[in-house]
């Protein structure tokens, strides 16, 4: 390791760069960045952009079909139309239970890993495997659970004396969506207890001690120590967990589909099937762009609240 | 101070238990359906612990042709997205950690916007640009689609693994007039081993994994991915069908296990192990 020079970062920075640059990069950096730029811009940077704009239009499926600039023509049809505001109810509905139960399981969980315990290492391994299945497998799994006549919800809630007959979960308009909110705090436990458990971690010992000195309680010091040290943490997971669970697709398509009776038709579900089903590609893209928007309002909103508490 | 407050102490493993039991419970369920026979799957009072635990589901399963063959589909897929990810990131991140550029922050913006607009607004024109390209219904335009959705992680993975090898290494390179292809190749590339592991473990899950756009993206059966045949197979639900479905998900779960054992020191340790420290 001789070949080491003496520290000489600093002049390296100092030298002005000799050639032409663009985007900050010169030849060199250049050659090796374009590869992997190239097919990101062609097949998901210029796609999204495709699709907001598709938004404002008329297309259709089918090759001959001409497409042509509509505006607002689709957002007036949408306010109209039953299935959007249902579709937007049972996904803003989805949305707040399963972030809001979401975040206080796993901050349980996750105040519970912080402390020695027994069995704690079994439990930090449990707490990843949801993170660890692939989605349509955890939909496939809990379909199991749900199964009426050999699922594990109704053999265990019978023996315990709850119901005495077989539900079909899944198929029950008063069961399907909390049945498939469950579903949804359970996927989502993992990455929300990793990160509130890592602001846990970074929360100063000494300022517990001495608040327990002073006489704090349990309580006082989880709101006076604890909870202002995770707060900016909280912030962040809550609005991520949020945009995820309205954004989200694949677990309830294997769960329901939908139904029964839209009853679980979240708003990509129903964006989903006017796309592919009955191919109103514009429609279906403005439906896209209103849920942006509506995400937009209500992290908008939140972050505000937030900011104003912490000040 | 466990030992002064007993009742909270044992209230604190009450609630415990009732997490294991929460997380742990489904998968048991999954498990145990795949090692029970059609006959006992038909029990009117279903059976928590198989009473004849068999693997003829697995068997039964990988015997289905679709099983099988989108097994092999899923493999080559994914493997191929993996292999092109890495290859097209390991030169790009090293740009990302290397060079003060706009190509690094904007590509963190995307990674951070790209999670806010729901997955419809680009598979609609996704669907038809692969369409005018011919790549419709075909793997080829399936792992274009995977490179090009799990790079901007990948990128973001490697970026900060090139930037914690010093740069003074390649600086000594350079000055014994290495070019530098050859220094990125001779000195960067070995040390790099461990991110680039890491992100193509990344973009081989990500694609096995995936639903979406294999949903929407590919139509003929003989080209299914795993996960695309395993929801077709919840359509004929008989109730003797669901031991090989529910063995045939389970080795759908193999890879991202394997995954999530090589990341779970990053995980756990990075994150959860503050506090095994004593």
């Amino acid at each position: 390791m001789k070949l080491l020079a003496p520290p000489r970062g600093p002049r390296v920075q100092q030298q002005p760069r000799p050639r032409r640059t663009y985007l900050g990069l010169d030849r060199d950096g250049l050659l090796l960045a374009v590869p992997a730029l190239i097919p990101v811009v062609l097949f998901s940077v210029y796609p999204l952009l495709r699709g907001i704009y598709l938004g404002f239009t008329d297309a259709q499926a089918g090759r001959n079909t001409e497409t042509t600039f509509t505006g607002f023509d689709n957002y007036r049809q949408l306010l109209g139309d039953t299935y959007f505001w249902d579709s937007f109810r049972v996904g803003l509905i989805w949305a707040f239970s399963v972030t809001i139960l979401q975040f206080f399981a796993s901050l349980g969980l996750a105040l519970l890993l912080n402390q020695k315990m027994r069995l704690r290492w079994l439990a930090r391994t449990l707490a990843l495997v949801p993170w660890a299945m692939p989605p349509v497998v955890i939909g496939i799994m809990w379909r199991l659970v749900y199964h009426p006549n050999a699922g594990l919800a109704n053999s265990v809630l019978k023996d315990a004396g709850i119901i005495d007959q077989n539900i079909d979960w899944l198929s029950s308009f008063s069961y399907a969506l909390p049945a498939v909110i469950l579903v949804g705090v359970w996927a989502g436990m993992p990455q929300t207890t990793v990160v509130l458990l890592a602001g846990l971690q970074s929360v100063s010992r000494e300022l517990h001690e001495a608040a327990s000195m002073d006489g704090a309680g349990t309580w006082q010091r989880f709101r006076n120590v604890t909870w202002p040290a995770i707060a900016p943490v909280v912030t962040a997971m809550t609005t991520l967990d949020f945009i995820w669970n309205f954004n989200s697709f694949g677990l309830v398509y294997v769960l329901t589909e939908g139904g029964p009776g839209g009853a679980t038709r979240l708003p990509l579900l129903f964006a989903y099937e006017e796309a592919f089903r009955y191919g109103n590609y514009g429609y279906a893209a403005a439906l896209g762009n209103a849920m942006v928007l509506v995400i937009s309002v209500f992290v908008a909103v939140y972050l505000i609240r937030r900011m104003r508490e912490a000040t | 101070m466990d030992r002064s407050r007993p009742v909270a102490s044992t209230l604190r493993y009450v609630a415990l238990l009732a997490y294991l039991i929460f997380l742990a419970f489904p998968l048991f369920w999954l498990i145990s359906t795949s090692l029970k026979t059609p006959q006992e799957l038909a029990y009117i009072e279903p059976t928590i612990i198989p009473e004849n635990p068999t693997f003829d589901n697995f068997r039964a399963a990988f015997r289905e042709q679709p099983i099988a063959r989108s097994i092999l589909n899923t493999a080559f897929v994914s493997s191929v997205s993996a292999l092109l990810t890495v290859l097209l990131s390991i030169p790009a991140g090293y740009v990302m950690a290397r060079y003060r550029s706009v190509v690094s922050r904007a590509t963190i913006v995307w990674v951070l916007l790209s999670q806010i607009f729901p997955w419809v607004l680009v598979i609609i024109p996704l669907f038809l640009l692969l369409r005018d390209f011919g790549l419709y219904d075909s793997h080829l335009g399936l792992i274009i689609v995977y490179v090009v959705w799990s790079m901007p992680f990948a990128l973001w993975m490697l970026r900060s693994y090139v930037a914690s090898i010093p740069f003074e290494l390649e600086e000594a390179a350079a000055m014994d007039g290495a070019s530098k292809a050859r220094t990125l190749r001779e000195i960067v590339a070995p040390l790099l081993a461990p991110g680039v592991v890491a992100a193509g473990l990344f973009a081989f899950v990500s694609a096995w994994n995936e639903f979406l756009f294999a949903l929407v993206l590919i139509r003929d059966p003989d080209l299914q991915t795993l996960s695309l045949t395993l929801v077709k197979f919840i359509g004929a639900e008989g109730v003797a069908r669901l031991g090989p479905l529910a063995a045939a998900s389970l080795v759908a779960t193999i890879p991202s296990l394997i995954f999530f054992a090589f990341m779970q020191r990053r995980l756990t340790g990075g994150l959860l192990g503050g506090a095994v420290k004593s």
